[in-house]
C-alpha cells in the first residue's frame, strides 16, 4: 500500500503541474471512467487446502480518467486511478494509479543540432506498450504485470518515468529512464491461479542493492518501411518477471528479481488480408543468456457469406530455450490457433476463442472471450478459461482446477 | 557557325532522346487516349474540375457526429474529430486521422490512414485499452466502418485517380444542374462495380453518388446536404446522409465548423503520435 501511496502523489504532484497552468488559460478538460462488476463461476473446488472454497467470486471495480490539455495543444496530463474490491481475495483487493504524467512537446529550436525535430517530455506514471502478436507479449517490458486482475498478463501496473519521444523522418526513438520498480501482483492466500504456495509479494528481494530504486533503462527505435512495421529496442535493468523462491520458514514463495540486460525485435509484415508476425528477443539474466520467440500470421476473410462479419484466423508458435533457473514461463513450445469473429455491427460483437496447446506436454489451455455494447455505455463481456492434461510436475498443474467462466458489466461515462 | 553547329546537334540529340522514350511509352500512352471515348474524356474532366476546386486547402479539422440508424427507426450515435492533410502530389493520396470520443467504451480509438492512388492504403489503428498500435490490413475496403452504412472506401477513395470516369447526362438536382457522371473504381476489392455521381454546374460540387454493388444493383445513396464555402474557395458539405436502399438502414453524418490551416504537419500523421492524441 505505501508503494500505491507513493503512485497517488506523484500522479497528484504531476496533475497539480497541469492545473496550475491550466487555471488561468482556456484549456480543456475530460473526465470519463468506467464501473464494472465481475462474477467468476468456478467449476471444480479450489485446489490447494488454504484456498476460499466457494466456486463463486463477486468483484467491483472502478477506473477514472482525468486528462488536460493545454490551450495551445503543447501540454498535457493524465491522471487515471484505478481500484478493485474483491469478496475473497485480499491482495485482489487493491488500488493502483495507471496513469499520472505531465508531457510537454514541440519542435527543437531553429538551427540547433536537432533543428526540425518533434520531440514530447514526458515525466510521471505512465503505460508504455510494444508489441505485434497475440498470443504473448514477448517484447512488452516497460510496465508490470498486474497478475492479480487477469492471468492474461494484459493488465499493467503504472510504471513510474521520464520518457524522451524524438520523431524524425527516419523514425521513432523513445528514451526511457525508469527510476522506480513495481513489484508484480501476485494473488493472495485465499485466491484462486496461485502456486501451491502463495507469493508473499511485499517482500520481494532484489540483486541490485537499490533494490525497487535501482535506475532501469530503455531505448526503442520504431518505424514502418512500406508494408513492414518494425520496432528493436534496449533494456537494462530489474527483470519483470520474479524467480519464486521458497522462503525459510516454508510458508511462502518470496519474489526475487534479478537484473537483466535485454534486446527486443518486433516486426509486422501487412499484405493483402494477411498480417505475419515476429516477436523476439535475447536476455542476459540470472543464468545463461537465453532466446525467446512467437512469431506467426493472423488472417481475415471480410464480409463472410455476404454478411457485414469478418472471420479471422490466428496461429503463432512460441519458443523459449530458458535455463530451468530462470522464471518459469508457460510460452516455451507452444502452438496457439485462434479465431476472431466480428460482427461490424452497431454494438461492435465480437468473439475471440482460441487454444494453446504445448508441443512436449501436451498441457492444453483454451481460451474464449465475447463482447458486445448494450445502448451508448454498457458493456457485457463474457470469458472462459479452462486448462486441460496439466500433469503435476507442469507449471499449469497449479491452476488445473481454476476452470471458469467470467461475466463483466461495465457502465462506461 | 561552328558553335551553331554544335547548339544544334546538341538539340538534335536531345530531340532524338525526347522522341526515342516517347517511342517506348507511346504504346501504352496511345492505348490510353486511343480508348477514350469522349464521354469518357468529358467525365473525367467534370471530376477533375470537381477536385481541383478543392485544391490548396492544406490542412483542416471538424467534429463529426455520425448517427446509425437501424429500419426500425432506432438510432445509436458515435462522435469523432477528422483531421486531414492534404497531399499536394496528385499520384499519392492524402493523409487523415479520425480520433473517436463516443460511444466512451472506444473512446481514445484512433484510425490513421495514409491514402495511395491503386496501391491498398497504410492503415493503422490504435486501441487505448492496450495503448497498442496496431498496423491493420487495408483490404477491407468495402467492409462498413464502425458499424454504420459507410464502407471504408467511401471515406479514402474520394481521390480523384481512384476512378475512370464516363459523362451520362445533365439533369435538374435540386435548385442546380447537375451533370451525372458514372465512375468506376480502380483500386481493388472495391464493393462497387459502379457509381452514377451528381456534380452541380455553378460550385461543382458532389450533390449525390448512388453506389451499385457487386451484382450492379442499386446498394446506397448518398446525398451531401448543407454545404457551406470557407475562405470564399473550399465547399464543405455538413450533412451527408447515406441510405441504404436494400436494407433500409441509414447513417447520417454532421459535421461541425472545418478548422482550415490548422498548422498540422507530417509528423501529425505517424503511428507514433496515436499514442499521444489525448
Amino acid at each position: 500500500m505505501k508503494d500505491t501511496f507513493r503512485q497517488f502523489l506523484l500522479g497528484l504532484v504531476m496533475l497539480s503541474v497541469g492545473c496550475g497552468v491550466a487555471v488561468a488559460s482556456d484549456s480543456e478538460w475530460d473526465l470519463s471512467g468506467n464501473t464494472a462488476l465481475q462474477l467468476r463461476g468456478f467449476s471444480q473446488n479450489a485446489l490447494w487446502p488454504e484456498q476460499n472454497s466457494s466456486d463463486a467470486e463477486v468483484s467491483l471495480s472502478g477506473e477514472w480518467e482525468v486528462r488536460w490539455r493545454s490551450e495551445e495543444g503543447d501540454q498535457r496530463a493524465s491522471f487515471i486511478p484505478f481500484a478493485r474490491w474483491d469478496e475473497n481475495d485480499d491482495e485482489r483487493t487493491h488500488m493502483d494509479l495507471r496513469e499520472g504524467y505531465w508531457a510537454y512537446e514541440g519542435t527543437a529550436y531553429e538551427g540547433s543540432a536537432y533543428d526540425g525535430v518533434d520531440f514530447e517530455f514526458l515525466v510521471g506514471v505512465n503505460k508504455v506498450f510494444w508489441g505485434v502478436t497475440e498470443s504473448v507479449h514477448l517484447v512488452d517490458i516497460i510496465n508490470q504485470t498486474d497478475l492479480v486482475e487477469d492471468i492474461d498478463q494484459e493488465d499493467k501496473l503504472g510504471q513510474p518515468m521520464v520518457n524522451l519521444a524524438l520523431q524524425q523522418d527516419w523514425g521513432l526513438l523513445n528514451i526511457y529512464l525508469l527510476p522506480y520498480f513495481r513489484e508484480r501482483t501476485f494473488p493472495g492466500q485465499d485466491g484462486r491461479f496461485r502456486a501451491p504456495l502463495p507469493v508473499d509479494w511485499d517482500d520481494a528481494e532484489y540483486e541490485s542493492g537499490a533494490e525497487e530504486k535501482h535506475m532501469d533503462l530503455a531505448l526503442r527505435y520504431s518505424h514502418y518501411f512500406g508494408d513492414v512495421d518494425v520496432g528493436v529496442y534496449y533494456f537494462r535493468g530489474t527483470n519483470r518477471e520474479p524467480r519464486l523462491e521458497v522462503s525459510s520458514n516454508g510458508q511462502r514463495l518470496t519474489p526475487f528479481y534479478d537484473q537483466i540486460d535485454q534486446l527486443g525485435v518486433d516486426v509486422q509484415y501487412t499484405k493483402d488480408a494477411w498480417l505475419w508476425k515476429l516477436e523476439t528477443i535475447v536476455r542476459d539474466g540470472y543464468d545463461e543468456s537465453f532466446m525467446a520467440a512467437v512469431g506467426g500470421f493472423e488472417y481475415t476473410f471480410y464480409q463472410v457469406y455476404e454478411s457485414n462479419a469478418d472471420i479471422g484466423f490466428l496461429m503463432e508458435y512460441q519458443y523459449d530455450d530458458r535455463s530451468s533457473k530462470e522464471p518459469i514461463t508457460i510460452a516455451d513450445n507452444d502452438l496457439f490457433v485462434g479465431g476472431r469473429w466480428s460482427l461490424n455491427d452497431t454494438q461492435d460483437t465480437a468473439l475471440l476463442a482460441g487454444v494453446v496447446v504445448d508441443d512436449e506436454t501436451s498441457e492444453t489451455f483454451f481460451n474464449i472471450e465475447a463482447e458486445r455494447r448494450f445502448g451508448d455505455s454498457v458493456v457485457v463481456e463474457l470469458r472462459v478459461r479452462a486448462i486441460t492434461n496439466a500433469e503435476p510436475d507442469e507449471p499449469l498443474y497449479s491452476f488445473s482446477q481454476d476452470d471458469y467462466i467470467q461475466l463483466q458489466i461495465s457502465r462506461f461515462f | 557557325m561552328k558553335q551553331r553547329n554544335i547548339f544544334s546537334a546538341t538539340l538534335l540529340f536531345v530531340a532524338s532522346i525526347a522522341s526515342f522514350s516517347q517511342l517506348l511509352i507511346s504504346p501504352a500512352l496511345a492505348a490510353t487516349i486511343e480508348e477514350k471515348t469522349p464521354e469518357e474524356v468529358k467525365g473525367f474532366d467534370i471530376a477533375a474540375r470537381s477536385d481541383r476546386s478543392d485544391r490548396g486547402f492544406g490542412d483542416s479539422e471538424a467534429e463529426m457526429t455520425m448517427v446509425l440508424r437501424n429500419a426500425a427507426g432506432q438510432e445509436a450515435s458515435r462522435t469523432m474529430r477528422f483531421t486531414t492533410l492534404e497531399i499536394p502530389d496528385e499520384s499519392v493520396g492524402d493523409k487523415s486521422l479520425v480520433l473517436f470520443s463516443t460511444p466512451r467504451d472506444i473512446e481514445g480509438t484512433a484510425l490513421l490512414s495514409h491514402a495511395k492512388m491503386l496501391d491498398p492504403d497504410d492503415q493503422w489503428l490504435y486501441l487505448p485499452a492496450l495503448k497498442r498500435v496496431k498496423r491493420i490490413s487495408s483490404r477491407n475496403k468495402s467492409g462498413p466502418f464502425v458499424g454504420s452504412e459507410f464502407a471504408f472506401e467511401d471515406f479514402t477513395a474520394s481521390e480523384l485517380n481512384k476512378f475512370t470516369y464516363k459523362y451520362l447526362r445533365e439533369e435538374a438536382c435540386g435548385e442546380l444542374q447537375c451533370d451525372v457522371v458514372e465512375r468506376f473504381p480502380r483500386y481493388e476489392n472495391s464493393g462497387y462495380t459502379k457509381q452514377i455521381s451528381w456534380v452541380d454546374t455553378t460550385d461543382y460540387q458532389i450533390r449525390k453518388i448512388a453506389f451499385y454493388d457487386r451484382r450492379d444493383s442499386l446498394l446506397k445513396e448518398l446525398k451531401f446536404e448543407d454545404y457551406r464555402q470557407y475562405a470564399d474557395t473550399y465547399w464543405r458539405s455538413h450533412r451527408l446522409v447515406m441510405k441504404n436502399m436494400q436494407t433500409n438502414k441509414s447513417t447520417d453524418l454532421v459535421y461541425g465548423e472545418y478548422k482550415f490551416g490548422v498548422g498540422l504537419t507530417d509528423s501529425d500523421f505517424v503511428k507514433g503520435r496515436l499514442s499521444r492524441l489525448r
